[in-house]
């Protein structure tokens, strides 16, 4: 094993964390490089070294500032939370959709179809109307129509003439 | 963080109490100062709180909350490096104003003598100082490693690097740190 090889290996050796043969191949490297065999004692020095330094424990204001900020988020609400059983919002839910279908009723009451016999006698019911003079004369589609042409005398007259 | 998800808030709590420690003295060691960090380990917890719903386990927890923390740290260096940028460079600096924030936290065991306590106090601040000089993906790179003790695999995830790219960036981070803490190694050598 090379030097430079070595340099990606050293902390895993260290840390014990090379598979056995690779272990094996970094110790024989060890023994005849003394370069790098400095340099992994050297390490493990630093290792220790920084092993010195104390933990520091967080003050008591810590924990009471990040419980307070906590509390203080707002409650997160998705978008169809509204939609979670709630009393209020049923009872005003079905009450919205019943007088909506009332509504629409009363507005439009369903029509029954007919057998051919009722509309035969609702038909006759308005024969009256359909023969009243007075009704038929003020028809406003009739008044458009042109006059009748009358016989009258003088065009008899005109044709024993012309005969 | 699947209860979370669920709306378990005491599971949240349970998230916070377990990873509070270790987010604070990531973001400590990243950003250098002790109350700028829990600011951000705030930041981390409250986007967790926030992406709760949205969260899909498609890799592990810890590496996606210290995605979190990592991207807020180094946002927020490069924020403080532009107000920097701002400052006077003449402006006097305080003397070691962020050397004192492990203090409070360091528990005297032995009753060292003032002279040992001086030592050690130095031969602390020399090394937190090599891992501060460090560039800011190294040390993140190394403050994954080796205090939080994720696996090369997760730290790339954060980083967004490839495995290969992570141990180069490793190796390079320890021959930083190996010249930087020479005198201390070479002791610690010594006594070996």
């Amino acid at each position: 094993m090379s030097c430079e090889r070595m340099e990606s290996r050293i902390l895993a050796y260290m840390d014990g964390r090379l598979k056995d043969s690779e272990r094996a191949e970094a110790e024989k490297h060890f023994a005849a490089c003394a370069v790098c065999r400095v340099r992994v004692n050297e390490f493990r020095s630093v290792s220790d070294l920084l092993g010195e330094l104390p933990m520091v424990e967080p003050t008591p204001a810590f924990d009471v500032r990040v419980r307070a900020r906590v509390a203080a988020e707002p409650v997160k609400q998705s978008w169809w939370a509204w939609m979670r059983p709630s009393p209020r919002i049923a009872f005003a839910a079905s009450m919205l959709l019943l007088a909506m279908l009332w509504v629409r009723y009363d507005a439009h009451p369903p029509t029954l179809p007919i057998s051919p016999e009722e509309a035969d006698a609702s038909m006759m019911q308005d024969i009256s109307v359909m023969e009243d003079h007075d009704t038929l004369a003020n028809f406003e589609p009739l008044k458009e129509l042109p006059p009748p042409v009358e016989a009258t005398a003088d065009s008899a007259d005109d044709n024993d003439q012309q005969m | 963080m699947l209860d979370v998800k669920g709306g378990d808030e005491q599971s949240f709590e349970l998230l916070l109490q377990r990873y509070r420690t270790p987010l604070v003295n990531f973001l400590f060691r990243m950003v250098k100062s002790r109350e700028q960090a829990e600011d951000l380990a705030q930041e981390v917890f409250i986007r967790v709180y926030r992406a709760r719903e949205e969260y899909v386990p498609t890799a592990k927890f810890t590496t996606w909350l210290f995605r979190i923390a990592t991207n807020l740290a180094l946002n927020s260096l490069r924020d403080h490096r532009h107000q920097k940028l701002e400052m006077s460079i003449d402006a006097p600096l305080t003397a070691d104003s962020d050397e004192g924030d492990e203090r409070p936290f360091e528990v005297a065991d032995k009753h060292p003598t003032i002279e040992q306590e001086l030592v050690e106090n130095e031969r602390k601040k020399m090394i937190r100082r090599a891992i501060e000089k460090l560039p800011e993906k190294q040390r993140a790179a190394v403050l994954l490693h080796k205090y939080q003790e994720l696996d090369y695999a997760e730290i790339a995830k954060i980083l967004r690097c490839s495995e290969s790219a992570l141990k180069s960036l490793l190796f390079r981070a320890y021959e930083v740190l190996r010249v930087e803490l020479a005198p201390l190694v070479a002791r610690h050598g010594a006594k070996e």
